[in-house]
């Protein structure tokens, strides 16, 4: 299904921007539970971005494809796989639904995102409406393009606060030949060190996790390469191993089904402690990308977390919750200047989805 | 040579020199004409500017303070590495400070455990690699310059190299930066993890040219050094037939680590210079490097030679040993100083377009090599799409220049017309700072300086470069032409 409705959503971000009127933006609604849930959202006119739907462009030979922002991601997914190819961060769905705006709007990366990159870095090029209702174009469908400010990552991860994602132009890439996964019983330490161990040769990885007293590491490449890889790493070859990535990627293992607020904890890989009462018991957290993300499931308050996470350089985000709204990470005063110096400069009205990401913005 | 623009310092020559003189030590702050002459340009020599003055700090707190002056008066500041730039990135302000990074040359740790190294701005390129080497680690992006630029210019102008279709560039390799705004105050953009709360202001500083802030500390990622890498040759009796062969190889499911085409021109000073034993009557050849563990490389190697061969390929060669690789790499490595040798100058172009365009793209410079009886010969990223057409000219004849730069303007103006970019790893600066106007329009220029100014609302960072003025574009009466929505002349003929 083709469709191009960018001339209404320009008009209607015209007309909000004209009544200095906030918009919710909203296509497939299945990450409608990330961010903030801002009292100027409650009174928000939707913008449904749903109908702007369509590849636009897809040469599996030139590593590309360009699609509306409303393109279900299960579209984009299916017809990779039809040609040998995939969308190498492995983004979760969630839903159906799924888009590929809402993907990239919230940049969130699957188990293979520590070993060849987020979102963000497959995003080439988009086509906006700022929050003046102007139809903007940034990047492009080439690898390499450094001419002008690099708006278009700029968007990853904004969450609609910049710019209404219409188009984007990702980087593809080959389908591994082969993939194994290795499964090992070992203590979080000892999967830490495993894992860095690893992750310092050249061996063909491309997942890991470590929760319930279990590591898996994923190796994907030439048969050859994983054949060999897996000689070199041992343990117990996991059956049916491409389901558990998949519940992993979709939160749909075990570990996800508890009733505690979900944290997601970015920081240095190699941390031992997060400084943290929940610590103690390690049946609460869930390690990923070699240690780098840890999904812990804590009652503690968000100042809590979040000041013990700044101590470590990471930034921890409130990834479910019921009603807290110190979801992102604070940010320092200097950056928190520039961010809202940047919202005036795409949103001079602050309509764009207002205090989805932070209050100040 | 460059236009000046409304900024206009609001101190004497004099006092601002003893200010500075004031933060930094007597023998770091140069004003004499003869010491100002080497900064005068940087790798992109037509265009030449004397700095006021020129500083050398070598602390955070002196670039803070030096920046703060220099907000406080309205002193344009152009930020500057090693100079190696080839787009006048760095070309001086003739009213401004030019701020050399070249003394921020410590590697200040490397941590193989999180495979990251933290640097000053002006430690070079290679130096990461080679520090880093002890661990069996490296930096990926290669600029050819890597010998002598710096990972601070390298952000600023998020640099590349022959193996970014499988490594990325530097946005893609780096993990945390630390600017200084033009009010002197320090900011860390993004942190210890992989990624950062907020907005990716990590990606928006790589490629902003020195507009944005000053890069005082770069933490980049290292990536563990492949067991094995093997090259294969294979000649062409068409570029045609060579650029199908690149997407055959892709379509293979192989992403090489460095994908490389060269056209007869290149070939033949190439060869001339270095001996690499390349095919003297091949119309193309391709260089396709292979990376990996041993075992992907061997099984990579059968399966390219077949795919190659079935493109066409009237010769496929494997490097034998270590020796012949690095051979039929230095032939690649030296293609600009060879093709220099064939002319008193020569002029690298940058634009990248999608590949499938690359058999018209190259028949319209050949049009266009005629119209402008300029020679041009072609070296190409041909995994990812980035071409560097040399044209060859001598700059003792007059007018030739001016020439040379319209033919290269045009060469631009055709890689954004078939869907590409101006600029694929060399920068806008001044050089290319008209088909800034080709290539967005007045709408999104307006965006950027928008982003300039949530940075720098006096515009006292490089001011000039990277992005025109509307008034630039309207002088320049370029059109701005999006992906053939507008018919080129050109492309009708063939």
């Amino acid at each position: 299904m083709n469709s191009d409705i960018s001339q209404q959503l320009q008009q209607q971000v015209q007309h909000a921007f004209e009544r200095k009127a906030a918009l919710s933006i909203f296509a497939g609604n299945s990450k409608a539970f990330y961010g903030r849930s801002d009292a100027r959202a409650a009174s928000a006119e939707i913008l449904d971005v749903s109908g702007h739907r369509g590849v636009l462009n897809y040469e599996p030979t030139e590593l590309v494809i360009t699609a509306r922002a409303g393109t279900p991601l299960r579209e984009i997914e299916k017809l990779l796989e039809e040609n040998g190819q995939m969308l190498p961060f492995e983004p979760p769905a969630f839903s159906d639904n799924a888009t590929i705006g809402g993907t990239i709007a919230c940049n969130l990366s699957g188990p293979r995102r520590a070993y060849t990159g987020a979102a963000r870095d497959f995003l080439l090029g988009c086509k906006i409406i700022n929050g003046k209702g102007e139809i903007l174009s940034f990047g492009g469908e080439v690898m390499k393009n450094v001419a002008g400010y690099d708006v278009s990552r700029l968007m990853a991860g904004a969450m609609g606060t910049l710019g209404i994602l219409l188009e984007v132009s990702l980087k593809v890439l080959p389908v591994a030949e082969m993939e194994s996964t290795q499964l090992f019983q070992c203590t979080a330490a000892e999967a830490l060190d495993r894992m860095h161990a690893w992750s310092q040769t050249p061996l063909p990885l491309s997942a890991s996790s470590y929760h319930d007293s279990t590591l898996r590491v994923r190796l994907s490449g030439a048969t050859e390469a994983v054949k060999a890889a897996v000689d070199t790493i041992s343990g117990e070859t996991v059956t049916a191993a491409e389901q558990y990535w998949q519940q992993l990627r979709e939160q749909r293992l075990d570990f996800f089904t508890e009733e505690k607020p979900l944290w997601r904890i970015s920081l240095a890989s190699d941390t031992v402690s997060l400084g943290l009462p929940a610590d103690y018991n390690e049946d609460n957290c869930l390690y990923e990308w070699g240690g780098a993300l840890r999904w812990l499931k804590s009652d503690a308050p968000a100042e809590t977390i979040q000041y013990a996470v700044a101590e470590l350089d990471g930034h921890a985000t409130l990834f479910r919750h019921d009603g807290d709204n110190n979801v992102f990470q604070p940010l320092t005063p200097g950056l928190m200047r520039i961010h809202q110096n940047l919202k005036q400069a795409f949103d001079p009205e602050n309509i764009l989805n207002p205090g989805k990401l932070y209050p100040e913005l | 040579m460059h236009s000046p623009d409304k900024t206009t310092p609001e101190i004497s020559s004099d006092a601002l020199i003893d200010s500075l003189q004031q933060i930094i030590p007597l023998d770091s702050v140069l004003f004499e004409k003869e010491d100002l002459k080497p900064y005068e340009c940087d790798g992109l020599s037509a265009y030449r500017a004397i700095p006021l003055v020129v500083v050398l700090p070598e602390t955070i707190e002196q670039v803070k303070q030096i920046l703060t002056l220099c907000h406080q008066y309205r002193v344009p500041v152009v930020a500057r590495g090693a100079g190696t730039g080839l787009s006048g990135g760095a070309l001086p302000h003739e009213q401004g400070v030019l701020l050399s990074l070249a003394k921020f040359t410590n590697i200040i740790d490397i941590n193989p455990k999180r495979r990251i190294a933290t640097v000053q701005p002006g430690v070079r390129n290679l130096a990461i690699s080679q520090a880093a080497d002890q661990y069996g680690l490296y930096y990926a992006p290669d600029p050819s310059s890597q010998i002598a630029c710096t990972i601070g210019g390298n952000v600023a102008e998020n640099s590349g190299g022959v193996h970014c279709l499988k490594y990325g560039l530097t946005v893609h390799n780096i993990q945390q930066l630390k600017i200084i705004t033009i009010d002197g105050e320090l900011l860390t953009i993004s942190g210890s993890g992989l990624d950062s709360a907020g907005y990716d202001l990590l990606a928006l500083m790589t490629g902003s040219e020195g507009m944005l802030g000053v890069i005082v500390e770069v933490t980049v990622k290292l990536l563990p050094k492949p067991e094995r890498a093997q090259v294969i040759l294979a000649a062409f009796d068409d570029v045609v037939k060579a650029g199908e062969a690149v997407g055959n190889i892709i379509a293979a499911g192989i992403i090489p680590g460095g994908l490389e085409m060269m056209d007869k021109l290149a070939i033949r000073a190439a060869e001339d210079f270095v001996h690499a034993g390349y095919p003297l009557q091949a119309e193309a050849i391709l260089l396709c490097e292979l990376d990996g563990t041993n075992e992907e490389v061997s099984q990579h190697i059968l399966k390219v030679r077949e795919v190659l061969k079935q493109s066409g390929a009237s010769e496929v060669r494997t490097a034998r040993d270590e020796a012949e690789r690095q051979v039929l790499w230095q032939g690649r490595k030296a293609a600009f100083p060879a093709v220099g040798r064939l002319s008193p100058d020569y002029y690298c172009m940058d634009g990248t377009i999608p590949r499938k365009q690359l058999p018209q793209v190259l028949k319209a410079m050949a049009d266009l090599s005629a119209e402008y009886e300029l020679p041009v010969a072609n070296v190409f990223h041909a995994g990812d799409g980035n071409l560097h057409p040399l044209i060859l000219y001598d700059a003792n004849i007059p007018g030739e220049l001016e020439r040379t730069e319209e033919f290269g303007g045009k060469i631009l103006e055709l890689c954004v017309e078939v869907g590409g970019t101006i600029t694929g790893e060399h920068g806008v600066g001044m050089e290319k700072i008209n088909q800034m106007c080709v290539q967005f329009n007045s709408l999104e220029l307006q965006q950027f300086h928008a982003v300039k100014a949530a940075f720098d609302p006096d515009g006292l960072l490089n001011p000039g470069k990277a992005v025109p003025s509307l008034h630039r574009c309207a002088e320049f009466g370029a059109m701005h032409v999006h992906k053939g929505e507008l018919p080129f002349p050109e492309l009708e003929r063939f």
